[in-house]
């Protein structure tokens, strides 16, 4: 049982949910390898891993039954280091482009 | 029962949550804020090796798709031996806790060959910008692994000895939460250093 007393996800949701980890993972291989996804990779890959590390984290990890202040506790580090990622990204990329001008 | 005993120290916060399990979310999240650094700093030097080996050239990705399903399925056992001990099946419980760990076990083994094989290729941890951020990052999730399946070995033996039984299931929860943790890192590290070269 959560913290609210709720209860967790039951067998079968866990069941499903590795079911569609387990498809998501072979369309991003099978994206990779297909050459007309060559050009939306990035965007098609880090959506698919995006939906596969919410469905972990909200069902295997039971944020979505939990009390709401584990999300937070959770979320607001994952969004610092998102934003410590994208930044360094931009710092980085911004200043090679600066000195070599393109 | 000594797991009754063991549960009755349990400590709740003026919020009524479990003490541990909140220390242990924020543990995570400040996990987050590492494996967030060195996933920056892997992204940071990618494609700024002057010398080879080169990505394209050495990672394997049918291999790594395996070892991704795997521990796929060791957060599926994770989840199955917290249900089963939350029930009181600790039949279930044993086996489930046992599967999560030896899955945990074939991912080591395998990260464990291809570190080998990439040190075989030509790529050290100071060959370059490549290998010195590759082994960092994967090799820190690796030694998370590793400590998750000592974790995980050692609270099955407490279940072997009768010592793990419904009444801590919180212990076993927040090995899941640890270890689900480790597999979500494996998930953005899958796509961004062998999917998106």
């Amino acid at each position: 049982m959560s913290e609210q007393g709720q209860a967790h996800a039951t067998t079968g949701t866990y069941l499903r949910i590795a079911a569609i980890l387990v498809m998501i993972t072979l369309i991003e291989v099978g994206v990779f390898y297909v050459p007309a996804f060559q050009a939306v990779l990035v965007p098609v890959l880090l959506v698919l891993s995006a939906v596969k590390f919410t469905l972990v984290v909200m069902f295997y990890m039971h944020l979505k039954f939990d009390n709401k202040f584990f999300a937070f506790l959770f979320g607001g580090p994952l969004l610092l280091g998102l934003a410590v990622v994208v930044s360094l990204l931009f710092i980085f990329y911004g200043t090679v482009r600066l000195r070599t001008g393109s | 029962m000594a797991h009754d005993t063991h549960a009755a120290t349990h400590h709740h916060t003026s919020m009524g949550l479990d003490s541990r399990k909140m220390a242990f979310w924020a543990f995570i999240g400040s996990e987050c804020l590492l494996f967030g650094s060195l996933i920056s700093t892997y992204l940071v030097y990618k494609g700024r090796s002057l010398v080879g080996p080169y990505p394209h050239e050495i990672l394997n990705i049918p291999f790594t798709s395996f070892s991704t399903f795997d521990l796929l399925m060791s957060s599926l056992a994770m989840v199955l031996a917290l249900a089963a001990v939350q029930r009181g099946d600790m039949k279930q419980g044993k086996l489930w806790l046992l599967v999560t760990a030896l899955l945990g076990l074939v991912f080591l083994g395998g990260q464990f060959w291809e570190f080998s094989h990439f040190v075989h290729e030509g790529l050290g941890l100071t060959t370059n910008l490549f290998g010195s951020t590759f082994y960092v990052l994967t090799g820190t999730h690796g030694a998370h692994v590793t400590i998750g399946v000592i974790w995980l070995l050692t609270l099955w033996v407490q279940a072997l000895r009768g010592k793990l039984g419904p009444a801590n299931a919180m212990t076993v929860e927040i090995t899941g939460l640890y270890w689900h943790f480790v597999d979500v890192v494996w998930i953005v590290i899958f796509t961004v250093v062998y999917l998106i070269q």
